[in-house]
């Protein structure tokens, strides 16, 4: 790992980077006392919004807020152009690849994705074989985190093309940012975000079942318990669709309908936002309290339109991921925009015997976990750590991979010392429907601890709010 | 709009009124515990209404051999194992209104939860410490605040009839219970109905109900019988009697379900506390009458149910509190 990552406002000669230029000589004006000011104000606001996470099981009702920082990450349009046509792209030969994978599987008789990946391989839903949704659409809304190196490099950590959430910090983030910063926002172009929910409606709607002229979408939540409920609520408020848990709706002959004071009511799509295990007991999980008994089957019937369909985490997983580039090539013809992390197969001897003798400069996670739940951060951690880990490799391998550690990109954040670089990442929210787009934005999440390199909020991240400059 | 939303603004409704109602026969009891009583007459025989009419009299006496004070308070107002208590009707209210926190106006969930958080702080000897009196004011306040909040902030739409229904069906049920149970126990001489008789008893019935001063200017009078049936049933003007409360669920239901079974069993009931005579009504028995009232009451609430897809009220999330 190079000793200075790449800081997105601060040249290594110590000058500005040109998007960076006016909001640097707007801070270096303002007093600490201000931006603290601004910081507790944002605090409240956030509080009184009311977004929080997580601890929904408290009994005392408490709720905790994910910190916010007050210092706008800043992407440049001409970045931002690459950026977004990179994860296009990518969601684009996904799309492709679930459809494949549930069809002939051509990818594999061309030899480009090897046949061992999908044995045995529990994100693979038997189920799905030959059936074509709407639109022939999987992967309506896809959230891919996306790293930066330098200057000009994107690596694209996860493409997450399950339930990805966090939008409602990216539409939240903006709000109180013109409130706390309305000046910022009179000198700088900022792109607005403001239209994701609409987008999302409209991207919703396209995948109704066909003919219809006005299509009924919702919501499905796993309930008030679960820790994205915030957002479920959020988003169906902005959308104004009803949000439903399992037991408002019901399936009588082959069509999904919600319990209405007006009576039942048909619902044609359903922007679910609970995972493939859970939605029908009678098909999956048989104790699941959240799904709705004969949703399934509705579904194949082609009478109601899951977004995301059943099934995408084949596209997901960890070990898939490897194959990505090859999809883009294969399936577009293009040439990938953005790169992959290069990654071990612990379940590979060479790989393995490389990656024992080098964990103390690797990211070990496992195949299928998310969250940053156990993984294991190389540098950052003992050496007491690193043998626990090992241990757990080698009972089971095929249940990890590692990565070389990234030097991810830093930006200015506001902490208790004032201003200090910290390790960021980036996730925009793809939309699969007429076209594939993005919201010129997206979640930034920000390490805040100093040199720390894990942004997930269960593990003490804040987000940002990110600014993409439209000149 | 969603049936379970509908059932939760009910609900949440119905348990902060059956809380403010229970705070009210325990505060009655409790008065009347506090008065010189008969020689002979067994102690604690105030007590016995207020398990009666939640239905829990054979859970208390499975844990308790006698009607103390200490008992029957800590049984009825903290006990989280007794589905009637304070503390189990205000936890249920909270439930319903946190799933519903994003329908509900901000001040209305803030308000349902402060109440909860501090229902929660109670214990016995706090209560002992605060006065039982004190405990049941308290009670009463937060239920008066959440009516406050309900009609000064919330929109006017389904939700809000929804929750008001809730209001009315439980309070015209507790009004009938309370009334039903409370006369059997004082147990008046027919033909002397419209005689004066102890201020005391029937002032802490009248008190209960906040009617004491209602009584007194409507009447002009000495407290009598007969008069206090007719103030708890048949006059419109005071806000816990069967009529007003038919009045506003009437009201509601013509706005929700004009057609519905539900408006037409609550139309039927209304004319004859609109139109009907308080000598009739004794003349053929209260207790008759009351019993059929709360039938009555209990069918719109099915009925209403069934119109919109809403939890029934005997198998559904009322637990049926031990109730019939």
């Amino acid at each position: 790992m190079p000793s200075s990552p790449f800081d997105e406002m601060t040249r290594p000669d110590g000058r500005i980077r040109k998007p960076y230029s006016i909001y640097n000589k707007w801070v270096s004006k303002v007093s600490s006392e201000l931006l603290s000011h601004k910081n507790s104000q944002a605090d409240l606001f956030f509080r009184r919004i009311g977004i929080t996470f997580a601890v929904y099981g408290d009994t005392q009702g408490g709720e905790r807020l994910i910190p916010f920082d007050v210092v706008p990450r800043i992407i440049a349009k001409d970045e931002w152009d690459i950026l977004s046509k990179g994860v296009c792209q990518r969601v684009d030969a996904l799309n492709k690849f679930i459809h494949d994978i549930y069809h002939g599987q051509e990818i594999v008789k061309a030899g480009k994705l090897p046949k061992s990946l999908l044995k045995n391989n529990d994100q693979f839903r038997p189920e799905m074989v030959g059936f074509e949704p709407p639109k022939n659409v999987y992967v309506q809304i896809a959230g891919v985190d996306v790293v930066r190196t330098n200057e000009s490099e994107f690596h694209v950590l996860e493409d997450n093309l399950r339930t990805p959430s966090g939008v409602s910090y990216m539409l939240e983030n903006r709000d109180v940012m013109t409130r706390l910063f309305p000046e910022l926002f009179d000198q700088h172009p900022v792109a607005p975000v403001n239209h994701y929910a609409q987008e999302l409606l409209e991207t919703l709607q396209y995948a109704a079942p066909d003919n219809l002229d006005e299509p009924t979408v919702v919501l499905l939540t796993p309930g008030q318990y679960n820790s994205a409920y915030f957002e479920h609520a959020f988003l169906a408020d902005e959308m104004g669709i009803e949000l439903v848990q399992g037991q408002d709706l019901f399936v009588d002959g082959g069509y999904v309908y919600m319990r209405t004071v007006g009576g039942p009511r048909r619902v044609d799509v359903i922007y679910r936002r609970i995972d493939d295990d859970f939605l029908d007991p009678m098909a999956f999980r048989k104790d699941s309290m959240l799904g709705v008994p004969g949703l399934f089957e509705a579904y194949k019937k082609g009478h109601v339109t899951l977004a995301n369909a059943v099934g995408t985490g084949i596209a997901d997983d960890k070990a898939i991921y490897d194959y990505v580039p090859q999809m883009i090539d294969f399936y577009l013809g293009e040439k990938p925009i953005l790169k992959n992390v290069h990654t071990y197969h612990l379940d590979d001897e060479d790989d393995r015997k490389y990656v024992l003798e080098h964990l103390s400069e690797l990211v070990v996670k496992e195949v299928h976990g998310s969250g940053g739940y156990g993984m294991l951060v190389g540098p950052k951690s003992s050496s007491k750590e690193i043998s626990d880990y090992k241990d757990r490799i080698l009972d089971n391998p095929a249940n990890f991979i590692a990565q070389p550690t990234l030097a991810l990109s830093t930006c200015p954040t506001y902490v208790d010392q004032g201003i200090a670089p910290r390790h960021v990442d980036l996730r925009p929210f793809v939309l699969s429907g007429k076209t594939t787009k993005v919201v010129p934005g997206g979640l930034t999440r920000v390490a805040l601890k100093e040199g720390s390199l894990v942004v997930n909020s269960s593990q003490g991240g804040g987000t940002k709010d990110t600014w993409v400059l439209e000149r | 709009m969603l049936s379970r939303t509908a059932d939760n603004l009910y609900w949440m409704a119905r348990y902060v009124e059956r809380a403010e109602n229970m705070a009210r026969i325990l505060d009655v009891a409790h008065r009347m515990h506090q008065l010189p009583r008969d020689r002979g007459a067994p102690d604690g025989l105030e007590w016995e209404p207020a398990l009666t009419i939640s239905g829990q009299k054979p859970s208390y006496e499975k844990r308790y051999d006698e009607f103390a004070t200490g008992h029957v308070i800590a049984f009825m107002a903290l006990d989280p194992e007794n589905p009637s208590s304070i503390y189990s009707t205000l936890h249920g209210a909270r439930e319903n209104a946190r799933a519903e926190r994003f329908v509900l106006p901000t001040e209305m969930f803030e308000s349902i939860n402060a109440t909860w958080l501090e229902m929660q702080s109670l214990n016995y000897a706090k209560l002992v410490e605060w006065g039982f009196r004190e405990f049941f004011e308290w009670v009463k306040e937060r239920s008066h605040q959440f009516r406050g909040t309900t009609v000064g902030t919330m929109l006017q739409t389904d939700a809000f009839h929804f929750t008001r229904l809730g209001t009315f069906i439980e309070r015209a049920d507790n009004t009938a219970r309370l009334l039903d149970v409370k006369y059997h126990v004082l147990m008046p001489d027919e033909d002397r109905l419209d005689e004066a008789v102890d201020y005391y008893q029937w002032g802490a019935v009248l008190r209960a109900m906040s009617a004491f001063k209602a009584y007194r200017m409507i009447y002009r009078d000495g407290i009598k019988p007969r008069q206090v049936i007719e103030l708890l049933t048949l006059r419109k003007e005071f806000p816990r009697s069967l009529h007003h409360c038919f009045n506003e669920v009437l009201d509601l239901l013509e706005t929700l379900a004009p057609n519905s079974e539900g408006t037409r069993l609550t139309g039927e009931m209304y004319s004859r506390l609109r139109y009907g005579k308080v000598q009739d009504i004794t003349r053929r028995g209260l207790h008759r009458f009351l019993t059929d009232f709360i039938n009555r009451n209990s069918m719109v609430s099915n009925e209403i149910a069934k119109t919109f897809y809403l939890t029934p009220e005997s198998q559904g999330q009322s637990q049926s509190q031990g109730r019939k």
